[in-house]
């Protein structure tokens, strides 16, 4: 008989007060392990996404609100840039891929943010080497739509499914066109499953969607810093065009349906950017020389997705998560005074049983070895069970937590942080049984023997 | 195996801060398979000269030499080590753990001194009549059974020196005899020495030697 069957005997004879111990250290760890989980899928979401781009180029303003709103979808976009600038970027040598993204309208039914952009947003992946998995085609045609997992679950939308827009949030002001979904997108636990993907022609195509000419020659002056008549110059042909078609007659036929607006009526909400380079650090290169280009002159700015979201992470979201993380080691901390308690108490019914052991040769750190094997048997026991359950937690939680926040959890994913717990567990059993074991080390065989 | 007691004094602090003087013995021994009856009245020093020779307590002063060995001279690990294979012990109230079955009580008294040997804490335990109570509990076991649980969990360590502290005191009279016969059997049949305290004529008689401790123990007045 060792000391391991010894504990585990004294354990089995207060299986009662051992097992509420047990479970006590078993929610703490598994509220932990859920929490670890959580908070991996929240960063990932925040981390992830946007990851496959080097830049978002927006309108100067906070680089937050251009992240949330161009790539999360979260915040109001900042304003737009002149599509003129959008063909730049796409012509710049440093630059791979330039893709428009256009944004402020919602869906009719579900409010769903849509997103005006090229075929080649579903050619760049969701993040750094994940690709969309699309059912069906993908932006092929000037009413074309794809639309992400969530947006399909919730809408029950299916390939065919026609839809409205509503106009910048305007409730009354719903476009005529219909869109046709020609693509669902796999879920990619990022804000893409919740949100629409029409053409971008035909989001110019919109009624409302081309910019008052006047007002477009004075914005876009006002953003390189030209004169109007320069930009009236630049734009000469279209302008005729555009003169032409306004002494027009429409007689009963669409006022958009004439051939592709002009490149002066169109903007661009902002533009990803995937940048040349063999390797990160050569993209990271250009697309740092390139922010830095932008912070001098034009009205616009770069932001680097990952660095913005790090940042946001750090001081809000790291926080809550931090605070949580504190709450749930507090509840092992408790649990673990909940086994000093448990094992102090025991003692004094355990003293003779502890003499008995010394009376038969047991040395004084025998017993001491006794009582703290016993915390740390509870302690990793418990552990264990916390483990299965807080992933098991998370795996019953998981289909509920995607369905109303999207988020795609992978509750059998093992978080390196949670070998973390295992010595922290164990300094934890050793502090709890430090004392009762001293107890047991002191106990005075003769007077309890006597006694 | 020959136990010599010289010159132990113990005594101890009352609550009052006066001091108890409690052991007084120039000289005591016990030869190899001796067999010696130990009869005292109660409050006599009996349990802790056991405790004493069994190294539980420490006297004074003075010498307690088993085998050669001062045990007082030991550190605490080494005369536990000691008293975990070279003595077994039979308490009065048995001190069987509860939670425990018959068979893991004896082997938990190998257990200390690394000598854990299941097929002679069976046949110590058949040898006792339990065989067939091998995984009872004391709680399932009666007063007797129990004591026989306690008799064969001392002798586990074979040890030298077998010391008995009122073995059937609180056993019932139809049983006290089976466990004397029993204790002296087997102290016979495994060659130990045995020193067993009581305060019973009816037990020392049984005995060819027979102390009484008042005739070598002088503690003296309380101060």
């Amino acid at each position: 008989m060792n000391l391991l069957s010894i504990a585990l005997k004294s354990i089995r004879q207060r299986w009662l007060a051992s097992i509420l111990t047990g479970i006590s250290v078993a929610l703490g760890v598994g509220l932990i392990i859920a929490v670890i989980v959580l908070n991996s899928a929240v960063t990932n979401v925040f981390q992830q996404t946007g990851s496959a781009y080097d830049l978002v180029i927006g309108p100067k303003g906070s680089s937050t609100q251009l992240v949330l709103s161009s790539v999360y979808y979260m915040d109001r976009p900042i304003e737009n840039l002149p599509w003129r600038f959008y063909k730049e970027l796409a012509e710049n040598p440093t630059v791979e891929r330039a893709i428009p993204v256009n944004l402020g309208d919602t869906t009719e039914v579900g409010n769903f943010p849509i997103v005006g952009t090229t075929p080649q947003y579903f050619l760049v992946g969701y993040a750094r080497d994940k690709k969309f998995l699309i059912k069906g085609d993908g932006l092929q045609g000037t009413w074309d739509a794809v639309i992400g997992s969530q947006v399909a679950q919730k809408n029950k939308w299916t390939i065919g499914s026609q839809f409205k827009m509503i106009h910048a949030g305007q409730d009354d002001h719903v476009h005529d066109e219909l869109f046709t979904v020609k693509g669902v997108l796999a879920p990619t636990g990022t804000p893409n499953d919740r949100a629409v993907f029409v053409h971008i022609d035909g989001f110019f195509a919109l009624a409302g969607h081309d910019q008052p000419v006047n007002e477009a020659i004075a914005r876009e002056a006002l953003f390189y810093g030209e004169t109007e008549d320069a930009i009236r110059e630049r734009y000469k042909k279209d302008l005729e065009e555009i003169e032409k078609h306004a002494h027009h007659d429409h007689g009963d036929h669409d006022h958009h349906h004439h051939g592709p607006l002009s490149d002066l009526q169109k903007e661009a909400t902002s533009v990803l950017l995937v940048m040349k380079g063999k390797d990160d650090m050569r993209k990271s290169g250009a697309a740092l020389a390139l922010q830095n280009r932008l912070q001098q002159g034009f009205q616009a700015q770069g932001a680097n997705i990952i660095a913005v979201m790090d940042q946001l992470l750090r001081n809000l979201v790291g926080n809550i998560r931090d605070a949580f993380l504190f709450l749930t080691a507090l509840i092992v901390v408790v649990s673990g005074i909940g086994i000093f308690v448990s094992m102090y108490n025991s003692m004094s019914d355990r003293k003779k049983e502890i003499a008995i052991m010394r009376a038969l040769g047991a040395r004084r750190t025998t017993v001491f070895s006794i009582i703290v094997m016993e915390s740390l048997i509870l302690c990793l026991l418990g552990g264990f069970v916390g483990l299965v359950l807080g992933h098991g937690l998370v795996y019953i939680a998981a289909p509920l937590i995607e369905a109303r926040s999207g988020l795609l959890l992978e509750p059998l994913l093992f978080n390196p942080i949670e070998l973390v717990i295992f010595p922290m567990l164990i300094c934890m059993a050793l502090l709890a049984g430090l004392i009762p074991g001293l107890n047991a080390y002191r106990t005075d065989v003769a007077e309890v023997l006597q006694g | 195996m020959s136990l010599i007691l010289r010159n132990i004094r113990k005594s101890y602090r009352e609550p009052a801060g006066g001091v108890l003087p409690v052991l007084n013995i120039d000289s005591f021994e016990l030869k190899q398979g001796d067999q010696v009856a130990l009869v005292g009245q109660s409050g006599g020093g009996k349990t802790t000269l056991l405790n004493v020779i069994a190294g539980i307590t420490m006297p004074d002063s003075g010498e307690v030499i088993i085998n050669d060995v001062d045990i007082t001279k030991l550190i605490e690990p080494a005369r536990d080590r000691f008293r975990a294979e070279r003595i077994g012990i039979v308490f009065q109230t048995f001190h069987l753990l509860p939670a425990f079955t018959a068979l893991e009580n004896v082997l938990l008294g190998m257990s200390f001194s690394g000598k854990a040997d299941r097929a002679f804490a069976i046949r110590l335990l058949e040898q006792v009549g339990l065989g067939k109570r091998l995984a009872h509990r004391p709680s399932q076991l009666s007063v007797g059974e129990q004591q026989r649980v306690s008799v064969a969990r001392a002798l586990a360590n074979r040890p030298r020196l077998m010391l008995a502290d009122e073995p059937t005191a609180s056993v019932d009279v139809a049983n006290q005899g089976k466990i004397l016969q029993l204790l002296r059997e087997a102290c016979q049949e495994h060659q130990v020495s045995l020193l067993l305290v009581t305060h019973s004529a009816e037990v020392s008689s049984q005995f060819d030697r027979v102390e009484q401790l008042q005739n070598f123990n002088h503690p003296g007045v309380a101060q």
